[in-house]
């Protein structure tokens, strides 16, 4: 069952300056996503990764195409319509250090979704409970404010704060691209451990192809405002047919030297035989 | 960058305009009143009304706006209602003995102000305090009674400068700059204590940034780096700072000059607005709008030189 | 006349250096150890609440007390003066101090001074609540409105504060006379309106800053009305910058009232300082004392009101970074032993160093322990570990660039056999660039914005180097070429904000290398790139190796990288090194436990998703 079908999304920026002509960062691109899987969007900077995400979650106006989620379509909402969405549609952003507001306990930035849906400040405390526990992390966190905790840390609460809703896609802006290698892989095993329990999907954003192969059912490669090439992760990410994603594969080093030789020198060919091919 | 300059300008007439527009507005609530007063006690109703369609204040305000543009865009600034001497002359004569004490004392800050903050800025310690030290006396007397305070220093007890008069710099400057002195020292006394604390702020801002450090690691000096990069990256904020400090230290010379007795802009706006004589008025509003504008014309582009990023807004 | 900080948000917080370098790829940097400890300093002082702090602050609180007793005694005025402050008696002209039933004498007209201050005060006080307010009111919410909404919202509320400030000021309370009568209520109510601009420009400015944090996102993703994100998230910013310019806003109306009074501006039955002033200024020569009392009590207002301002500065934002001395070289807690150890002829050598911060107790804080590495003429060192292990403070320690708070507590640096620790800048200039050269991180905030790539270059040659400018011209311009980039003129005369992130960090390789040096020091030089700009960057890292037999300090936590480019690999963590090895040794057969998890977190190559998308119905569990 498709829960996101997004179809022919343009997006442009106002340009700079009084009268410069809109650039366009999202050319017209189409992806879905069904029901309790992993989507994963990769690409580099000025590819739009993040202007898909943001303009799923309606942070973004669009300016051509359609994104469908259920089948309604969701872009022409007005604010009251969007914010009913709020209990389906949720997001865990990049950095940990801003995506929480450094004021608030934690108790307060996991129960604002939830008291805004209509919670009983009861009910919204026992659920707050039962949210950190799930990722890990101890009760007496709800009276606690973010500085006390460390980055993987906050980005499991960020999960929480997403989980809070039970919603049906969580759309996840490079979670782990700011954390250290060893909190890498265990918040990614989070993020696999809760889409198994509440099948939850995910539209998960990243530039590092490793991680994207780790998480996701499926692959969409963007490049430059287009997507390129997509597929299962199995065959994206290991044995691609975009030269884009052939060059994307690798570009990225391994951590074994003699391995890393090799590929250097696959990548060299690579790129010997797609400029002799322009 | 002259695009960039024709905007501003462009921007800045059309401000002008709207002030005197609105000053003119406000003002036309009180014509009758004004008239009341030049008549006296002789006034009566018909009276009143006969000098009014005499100067021509009854007829709608918009009207009278546009007749006083008209003219105001020949230099025709009409005559005073009191003393019927030209208006434009006046203005700019009595403005001339304000700004030959604004405008030394703006020059004096800045340099004072500048240099204190680089210093403070680039030893700190001790430099430090004393420049906090310096800005927080400056900040804590106001203005008005450093004057007076000063007067009866240098003036009643030490006898050193004059207490009250002015002399033209053209006559002599000599005693043109010993009749300043007083009001310039305090000025600038109050303009440095605001722009050193700034200046100082902003240069540790500069100091601690990446491309500092990476300057140091190839090699460059510590003066170049101070002077040649963070100051100039600290400058535009600063420019900013002194279009601002011009514009106060402008108020502040108007109630200064009366310890002074000087004959400058603040009296004769003073009692212009008193007697209610309209086209003084809006002659000594005019100039005081012209001037902000070209402050913050010169402020901008002196930013836009400085920093290439602001040019493109 | 005192005003509040127009051109400033407030404090830096050091939060914000992480998302500010986020700006070239939009890729946030695991924190720096020196940003964890200003983190951690920063909440420290935090930890008790505001009203704690500013109970505790003897400048605010003196303040707050003296201000307070004022108020009360004007308040009081009807009770406790001795008569009304216009009563005037012939008799009493110019009576001198101590009069009976006039304590501080009476001025010109016979009006006892001490009862005319008492009710000046009330003037004052009424000056200071109209105009801040209207100034706070009027700011705080075009501010708001401002900086919250679109475009179109802002570009309407700065045309209307740029007519605001176009106003000259004080000028306009005179020459708007006609008006308001002198009416000092009214005059003070355009003076607000007239100091608007600057509260609006701060809120303006904070409520920006919000309006982009990704906690407003997430609020709007949760569903939270504009209204309700503005009260709950974005005033709570706005608060203590508005509470701080109320103080110093109070002191500019009751100075500037002061002295509009003091001109003669207004009705003379309205006691105030200024009035009182001006009468005694007239006075000076026969009762010099007059002019004292009115002067005295406005000068202690202002002066609290100013002082005030300040204590709450400091309580509500916090410290201030300190400045200091530049070109001062690195902090060392003790003078070296000389030559303490036995002298050796590798090129650079690292022996038990530490560095620490202090920590918010007033002790020191260890982030680098007693490490030791070595490097030799033509090796590739990999320093790894992740933040803030001290890998990139140990770095900086030997270009002699760490942040002023950081104090070297042991240990010893040498280079070529000469030991670095304890040099001033001027010492190290000679090896800086020359000898020892560094690439930085984030390409961007490494380039000094106001000047054009090349010139920034050709400083830096010439600096070194000693050449000409047209010689270091060329230079500049055939390393820009080595470096790959395509257009080396054009680059040359680009400002840093027209060239992208790969193309700055050419640039700054290109900075390295330009004088040939021995060791680079290069600190994590691929993080803040692409994938594929990487890649690049690092065949171009190893061919300017080879070509130029450099020694090279590579931090980095990819181990990736490490694999592709380094000979040796020293494994850090916690400020301390606990393995090291060659390349092969490190990978195949790692020691140290920490080693092992590191490698182990590695993603592996051929795992992908096996199981099926789970099709819970609704996907509720």
């Amino acid at each position: 069952m498709t829960l996101l079908d997004v179809r022919d999304l343009r997006v442009a920026f106002p340009g700079r300056g009084l009268r410069a002509a809109p650039v366009e960062v999202l050319h017209g691109v189409s992806l879905d996503v069904r029901a309790g899987e992993t989507v994963g969007l990769v690409g580099e900077s000025g590819s739009g990764k993040t202007t898909i995400g943001r303009a799923v979650l309606g942070l973004v106006p669009t300016s051509g195409g359609r994104i469908a989620f259920e089948g309604k379509d969701i872009v022409g909402l007005n604010a009251r319509q969007r914010r009913a969405l709020a209990d389906q549609i949720q997001v865990v952003f990049q950095d940990p250090y801003t995506s929480l507001n450094p004021s608030l306990t934690i108790g307060d930035i996991l129960s604002e979704p939830l008291v805004v849906q209509g919670a009983s400040a009861k009910d919204a405390r026992s659920r707050v409970r039962v949210l950190l526990d799930r990722v890990g992390l101890p009760a007496n966190a709800a009276s606690r404010l973010p500085r006390e905790f460390s980055g993987g840390q906050r980005q499991r609460i960020a999960i929480a704060r997403a989980l809070a809703p039970r919603p049906k896609l969580i759309v996840c802006d490079e979670p782990v691209s700011a954390l250290d290698l060893s909190t890498q892989a265990h918040v990614l095993d989070l993020f696999i451990d809760i889409q198994k329990e509440t099948g939850v999907a995910y539209l998960f954003i990243s530039h590092d192809l490793s991680v994207i192969r780790h998480i996701s059912h499926r692959v969409a490669v963007l490049y430059r405002g287009d997507i390129v090439e997509n597929g299962p992760a199995s065959e994206v990410t290991s044995a691609p047919a975009h030269p884009y994603t052939q060059r994307l594969l690798l570009a990225a080093p391994v951590a074994d030297p003699g391995e890393q030789r090799r590929r250097r020198a696959a990548r060299r060919a690579l790129l010997e035989t797609q400029g002799a091919m322009s | 960058m002259l695009i960039y300059i024709l905007r501003r300008l462009g921007t800045g007439v059309v401000l002008a305009l709207l002030v005197t527009l609105i000053t003119f507005l406000l003002l036309g609530t009180s014509f009758e009143d004004v008239a009341r007063t030049i008549l006296g006690p002789s006034a009566t109703p018909q009276t009143v009304a006969g000098i009014m369609s005499a100067k021509g204040w009854d007829r709608p305000v918009l009207v009278q706006y546009a007749d006083w543009l008209w003219h105001a865009l020949r230099g025709d600034f009409g005559v005073s209602v009191y003393t019927s001497l030209p208006v434009a002359p006046s203005v700019l004569q009595r403005a001339a003995v304000t700004l030959s004490m604004i405008i030394p004392a703006l020059l004096l800050t800045a340099v004072i102000a500048v240099s204190l903050g680089v210093w403070a800025a680039s030893r700190g310690g001790v430099a430090d305090r004393i420049a906090q030290g310096i800005s927080l006396l400056g900040y804590l007397i106001p203005g008005l009674l450093l004057a007076i305070a000063l007067v009866v220093l240098f003036a009643v007890q030490l006898k050193w400068l004059p207490a009250t008069g002015f002399t033209p710099i053209t006559e002599d400057p000599g005693k043109w700059a010993r009749s300043i002195a007083i009001p310039v020292i305090v000025l600038t006394i109050g303009g440095v204590a605001n722009m050193a604390a700034q200046v100082r702020g902003r240069m540790i801002d500069e100091l601690r940034r990446d491309y500092v450090r990476t300057l140091r690691t190839r090699g460059i000096s510590s003066r170049s780096i101070v002077l040649g990069h963070a100051l100039r990256n600290a400058g535009s904020p600063a420019l900013t700072v002194m279009s601002l400090e011009f514009i106060q230290m402008f108020g502040a010379a108007l109630i200064i000059e009366n310890v002074f007795a000087l004959p400058g802009y603040g009296s004769y706006a003073f009692n212009a607005s008193l007697q209610g004589d309209i086209p003084v008025i809006l002659g000594v509003t005019v100039f005081g709008v012209f001037l902000v504008i070209i402050v913050n014309l010169i402020t901008d582009i002196a930013n836009g030189w400085l920093n290439p990023k602001a040019r493109v807004r | 006349m005192t005003a509040p900080d127009e051109t400033s948000t407030g404090s830096t917080r050091p939060g914000d250096r992480v998302a500010s370098d986020a700006v070239s790829t939009g890729r946030v940097a695991r924190p720096s150890t020196e940003l964890l400890q200003a983190v951690q300093a920063a909440e420290a002082s935090e930890r008790t609440t505001v009203l704690r702090r500013l109970l505790r602050d003897p400048q605010a609180m003196t303040t707050i007390v003296l201000l307070l007793v004022i108020l009360i005694l004007g308040l009081l005025a009807p009770i406790i003066a001795l008569h009304g402050p216009n009563e005037a008696q012939l008799s009493m002209v110019n009576a001198p101090v101590g009069t009976p039933g006039y304590p501080l004498g009476a001025d010109e007209s016979g009006r006892d001074i001490y009862s005319r201050l008492l009710y000046s005060v009330q003037t004052a006080a009424v000056s200071a609540l109209i105009g801040a307010s209207v100034a706070l009111v009027v700011g705080v919410t075009a501010g708001l409105i401002g900086g919250y909404f679109g475009r179109v919202t802002q570009g309407v509320t700065e045309w209307l504060f740029s007519l605001v400030m176009t106003f000259p000021g004080v000028l306009m309370l005179i020459v708007l006379m006609p008006v308001t009568k002198g009416a000092y209520q009214a005059t003070m109510l355009i003076f607000g309106v007239l100091l608007s601009p600057g509260i609006y420009r701060i809120v303006r400015n904070l409520v920006l800053g919000v309006k982009n944090e990704l906690y407003v996102d997430a609020a709007r993703v949760s569903g939270l009305g504009d209204l309700r994100i503005l009260g709950r998230h974005v005033l709570f910013v706005v608060r203590g910058p508005i509470i701080i310019a109320a103080a110093f806003l109070c002191g500019s109306a009751i100075a500037v009232q002061s002295g509009l009074a003091f001109l003669g501006v207004g009705s003379l039955q309205v006691p105030s300082f200024g009035a009182m002033i001006s009468s005694g200024f007239r006075n000076l020569y026969i009762v010099p004392t007059q002019f004292l009392w009115p002067s005295l009590s406005l000068g202690i207002i202002t002066a609290s009101l100013v002082l005030l301002g300040n204590a709450l500065r400091d309580v509500l934002e916090g410290s201030q970074p300190k400045p200091a001395k530049v070109g001062a070289g690195q902090r060392v807690l003790a003078p070296e032993a000389a030559d303490g150890g036995a002298y050796d002829s590798r090129l650079l050598d690292i022996q038990d160093l530490s560095i620490a911060y202090p920590d918010p107790n007033g002790g020191l804080n260890e982030v680098v322990r007693g490490v030791s590495l070595d490097l030799d003429k033509g090796q590739i060192l990999g320093l790894v570990g992740e933040s803030g292990s001290g890998k990139s403070q140990t770095a900086f320690a030997t270009l002699g660039v760490l942040p002023n708070e950081a104090m070297i507590v042991g240990g010893s640096i040498r280079f070529a056999g000469r030991e670095l620790i304890g040099l001033t800048d001027a010492q190290m200039a000679p090896l800086r660039g020359k000898e020892i050269a560094y690439i930085p991180q984030e390409p961007m905030s490494n380039l000094d914005p106001s000047y054009r790539v090349g010139s920034q270059l050709v400083q830096g040659v010439r600096a070194t180097l000693g050449i000409s400018q047209r010689e270091a011209r060329e230079r500049v311009l055939a390393l820009l070429a080595r470096v790959g980039i395509a257009d080396p003129q054009r680059t040359f005369d680009s400002y840093p904000h027209q060239i992208s992130g790969g193309m700055a960090q050419r640039v700054l390789i290109a900075g390295a290398v330009a004088s040939r040096p021995r060791l680079l020091i290069a600190d994590e030089p691929t993080t803040a790139l692409d994938v594929t700009v990487q890649a690049e960057i690092l065949d171009l890292l190893r061919d300017l190796q080879a070509e130029l037999d450099m020694a090279v300090l590579l931090v980095t936590h990819n181990f990736g990288v490490v694999a592709d480019i380094c000979d040796r690999i020293a494994v850090m963590q916690s400020g301390r090194i606990v393995e090291t090895g060659t390349v092969e040794e490190i990978f195949r057969d790692p020691q140290h436990e920490y080693t092992m998890m590191l490698l182990g977190s590695i993603l592996d190559e051929n795992v992908v998703r096996t199981d099926a998308p789970v099709d819970a119905a609704g996907g509720k569990s």
